[in-house]
């Protein structure tokens, strides 16, 4: 057995032995691999948001209207091309971190309400798109399928499901009677989707951590 | 006015950018997309709020010598030099092969966030090990429904009852309880059919919260005080 010269599967492999250290209890091996963790990602999703979306959107093209190099005025924008009309974007960005000093953090509202005014417009059509009728679409669907008993029940069932389970969130109304007994069936379906969703989460778990031992077993220690 | 005028920015910007959904004429299309642009990019920044914020906290923690102040130490300086290199020296390229940032993203960020949700996969068992009781018919579901899709999903599992289920002596029909296709109707038929009415739910309530939050009536993003 040979084991993996490799300073960076070295690395890799001791955080993730810290890491996993926690199974055991909270330990400084465990905490030492998780304030790293906080710091890296801190770090990196920073200089990710810097390259592809600061400099990129904001800072190239501003300084493409300042020297010059751009026919037409800084203030001749067109779509996508919004020149010098982005030093408002950059004042607002430069405006959220008021909210570091108590006495001014009001100012960053202004940067908020531009964030929270552009994500409710398009969230609105947007789910109403994507999923509301998307998933109306699709769930449209031909109970009855000649010569295929079996595809029949299950959009029976499918059907049924589906009618049930919205009626379960339907709380205008007092759930008794009627509504009491169809949302009673809704939740039938809700719990099978529940314990579904859990162990498919909990087998997505278990794919990780099998990456991970085969990480530590393969790359690290060469066991074949 | 410190309330005011971010509710009418919000009013006005959001009927902008929902009216470009539906009005194609460049008179509402460039100011939607020019709000888009300026949303993404003040998005960004609170990034760099994040990271100042960190900052901040984790230097008083040690400044007041906080009992965990030395892994404070190490926050900042796993974060300092992440930065320094992604910002300052790899620059618009640290995201190339060869690079410092990519070398502590592979090989720093990568396993320990792999680990981190691994470890989940203990937790969530030993949590509901602990918690979960079956005394009704509804949890009783939500249990058969998680074993059969756990078990079912890996090979070892399907293989166990392919010898009940395969003997050569029983119907065709009987096939279809093995564990992996009875998971996979699972996921297909009932779990879809709850996973859907959620989704259509879960939809309507972000349009009208949307609508709320263009009209002024959802206001909590503004903070509590004046």
């Amino acid at each position: 057995m040979t084991i993996s010269g490799d300073f960076g599967v070295w690395i890799a492999a001791l955080l993730t032995l810290c890491v996993f250290s926690f199974l055991y209890k909270d330990n400084p091996l465990y905490k030492f691999a998780e304030h790293l963790f906080v710091g890296v990602s801190a770090g990196y999703y920073i200089a990710l948001n810097y390259w592809t979306v600061v400099d990129q959107y904001l800072v190239v093209p501003l300084r493409a209207t300042f020297d010059g190099s751009l026919p037409g005025g800084p203030f001749d924008a067109r779509m996508q091309d919004y020149r010098a009309w982005l030093i408002i974007p950059a004042v607002l960005g430069v405006l959220l971190f008021t909210r570091l000093f108590t006495r001014l953090s009001w100012m960053s509202r202004w940067s908020l309400a531009v964030v929270m005014g552009v994500y409710a417009g398009l969230k609105t059509t947007g789910f109403a798109q994507g999923d509301l009728v998307a998933q109306v679409q699709a769930s449209l669907i031909p109970l009855w399928i000649p010569g295929n008993l079996w595809a029949s029940l299950n959009a029976i069932l499918f059907t049924i499901g589906l009618v049930t389970s919205l009626l379960f969130f339907f709380y205008s109304r007092e759930h008794k009677g009627v509504l009491g007994g169809v949302s009673r069936v809704g939740v039938w379906f809700l719990m099978i989707s529940f314990g579904a969703g859990y162990g498919y989460t909990v087998m997505s778990r278990v794919s990780l951590l099998i990456g991970r031992f085969q990480f530590l077993l393969v790359d690290w220690l060469h066991v074949r | 006015m410190k309330r005011e005028i971010p509710l009418f920015l919000t009013a006005v910007i959001g009927a902008i950018v929902l009216a470009g959904f539906f009005v194609p004429h460049q008179f509402i299309s460039v100011p939607a997309d020019y709000f888009q642009r300026c949303a993404v990019i003040v998005v960004a920044f609170g990034y760099a709020l994040g990271g100042a914020n960190l900052v901040r906290v984790n230097l008083e923690g040690i400044a007041r010598r906080h009992p965990d102040w030395p892994y404070k130490v190490v926050l900042l300086v796993g974060m300092l030099v992440t930065l320094v290199f992604g910002l300052f020296v790899d620059r618009a390229k640290f995201q190339d092969p060869g690079t410092v940032s990519i070398w502590i993203y592979d090989n720093i960020y990568v396993p320990m966030n792999s680990t981190m949700f691994a470890l989940l996969a203990f937790f969530i068992a030993s949590a509901a090990f602990r918690a979960f009781r079956v005394r009704t018919a509804e949890a009783a579901l939500l249990a058969v429904s998680a074993l059969i899709v756990m078990i079912g999903r890996v090979p070892l599992g399907d293989a166990i009852m392919a010898g009940v289920f395969d003997h050569p002596g029983l119907p065709d029909w009987v096939r279809h309880l093995r564990l992996e296709p009875l998971q996979q109707w699972i996921m297909d038929w009932p779990q879809n059919a709850a996973k859907r009415a959620i989704l259509i739910g879960a939809a309507m309530g972000v349009m009208a919260t949307g609508l709320r939050v263009i009209l002024g009536i959802e206001r909590s993003y503004l903070g509590g005080s004046d």
